[in-house]
């Protein structure tokens, strides 16, 4: 019964904040703090994860690669197809709901408990649209962090590979050109956008409604990561089967 | 002027308003006391329309509150100021750009003009040289007084206090008291003010309205209070002996 009046609150909170629009120049300051908050402050993290998984999905491929008939230049393809496929949009996205939604859950929440929501209420003021809504056009360049993360995962592969001794960088560059479907980069990428969403409201939702002080800011930092991510898996199998099956 | 009708409010079980009924009137500084848990929060959450009541009604000049649509109500809103508890201050704005907010978001001001008003209301609050700073690094005196010009910066008709002096100095909480009464009067608003600082109940109690256990147990001013034989409101009031021998001395006198 909880779980079910959690999800009518998830719902009634989105069409809140699609109501009731702020002040259009306000909005707009929001939409930049937001970006440089949740996009550009992301982009370290992303970078470092990104270059060096990309170099270890190619490293395990090539050690595992032990039959001389398989040619050389399959680990630039395995590089190429795991990163675009899977581990930049959802492997990146679960890390960015560990670091951007319990960002977002603790900030709300300490409004929260601090009155401030409260505030923004007394003030005439939609909280929800004032908060949530920045976050969620702040997180439409969301694919531009994934296809950092794509471009460096496949940069760590080449590297790994070619200066681990593995393949020859043609051979790589062969491998990550061979048998390639645009397609797989559009999936990729819908699946970013629905994941961006999931991202901006559902640690936003954890944060708004969450009651108590700051040990429950705490708690609601780490339920908010166990939602977010639980839903980006099950979304992320829902979207690959509609759209690769 | 706010006129309340006969309003209950429930949570779950619990009936924490039992059908309050009484106004508060333009140019006053309006009190609400009672212990802890006699619903003064609830009550004054009930007025800003942060809770709705089962049943009554609030009424701002002809139309209750609980009649109005959104859009009533905000605009309704953007006439009222608000001082909570802990300021609540945004933390991520300084202190000119906290105070500046209800400027931004409801006028079409330049920002010099917003500017302008700003440090005049600043000046009002006795809080010069804290524009730049961030409300963690400024006392929780100086926070209240920010609280306090953010809430009149945009000339509201009401004015609600949530426990204005709490965590305060006798001193300071003694000038917010004088200072919001002082503003009460410049400006002709409705002042309501939740409190249960009896210093507050002495000093600036133009009407007071006493709760216990979501009841209204006594209303009146701070001269009647001395007066008055309601125990329950005896008990709470001179609940400390400075102030039994205080109120002996005021009766002594009429």
């Amino acid at each position: 019964m909880k779980f079910l009046a959690d999800i009518g609150s998830y719902f009634i909170m989105l069409g809140k904040v699609f109501s009731r629009p702020t002040k259009a120049s306000v909005l707009w300051d929001l939409i930049l703090k937001e970006i440089d908050e949740l996009i550009i402050n992301s982009l370290g993290i992303v970078v470092f994860i990104s270059f060096f998984v990309g170099g270890v999905v190619a490293i395990q491929t090539a050690l595992n690669i032990d039959n001389p008939f398989i040619p050389r230049y399959l680990v630039g393809f395995a590089t190429r197809q795991s990163v675009i496929l899977e581990f930049a949009p959802t492997f990146i996205s679960i890390i960015m709901a560990g670091k951007m939604g319990s960002f977002i859950t603790s900030s709300i929440g300490s409004m929260r408990v601090t009155e401030q929501i409260d505030a923004l209420e007394v003030m005439g003021i939609n909280p929800l649209n004032y908060l949530v809504f920045p976050k969620i056009v702040a997180l439409q360049l969301y694919p531009f962090v994934i296809a950092v993360a794509m471009f460096l995962g496949i940069l760590g592969g080449w590297a790994a590979a070619v200066y681990g001794g593995f393949n020859t960088s043609d051979e790589f560059i062969q491998g990550v050109q061979e048998d390639f479907t645009p397609f797989h980069v559009t999936y990729a990428f819908i699946k970013t956008m629905v994941f961006a969403f999931i991202l901006a409201t559902v640690p936003s939702w954890q944060g708004f409604f969450m009651k108590g002080g700051a040990l429950e800011v705490g708690k609601a930092s780490t339920k908010s990561f166990v939602w977010t991510s639980v839903l980006l898996i099950i979304t992320n199998y829902i979207i690959t089967f509609m759209l690769l099956s | 002027m706010i006129r309340v009708e006969n309003i209950h409010k429930s949570f779950g079980e619990e009936h924490v308003l039992k059908g309050i009924t009484t106004t508060f009137d333009k140019g006053k500084t309006n009190l609400i006391i009672g212990q802890s848990g006699s619903g003064k929060t609830v009550f004054l959450k009930c007025l800003l329309g942060l809770f709705d009541p089962e049943e009554g009604q609030i009424f701002y000049g002809e139309k209750s509150i609980l009649d109005m649509d959104d859009d009533e109500k905000r605009d309704l809103r953007e006439h009222m100021g608000m001082v909570f508890q802990g300021g609540a201050l945004f933390d991520s704005m300084t202190v000119e750009e906290n105070v500046m907010f209800p400027l931004r978001m409801f006028t079409k001001k330049r920002k010099e003009e917003m500017l302008h008003r700003v440090n005049e209301v600043l000046e009002r609050v006795n809080l010069t040289n804290a524009n730049k700073k961030y409300p963690s690094e400024i006392s929780g005196g100086m926070q209240k007084r920010v609280a306090i010009a953010r809430a009149i910066v945009n000339n509201p008709r009401f004015l609600f206090c949530d426990e204005p002096n709490s965590g305060l100095d006798p001193k300071t909480a003694i000038l917010i008291d004088n200072l919001i009464q002082e503003i009460t009067k410049e400006y002709d608003i409705t002042t309501v003010i939740n409190t249960h600082d009896m210093n507050s109940v002495m000093e600036i109690g133009e009407k007071i309205v006493f709760l216990q256990k979501g009841n209204l147990a006594w209303q009146g001013d701070n001269t009647q209070i001395f007066k008055t034989d309601n125990k329950d409101v005896t008990d709470f009031v001179y609940s400390s002996d400075l102030f039994k021998k205080i109120r002996d001395i005021q009766l002594k006198e009429i």
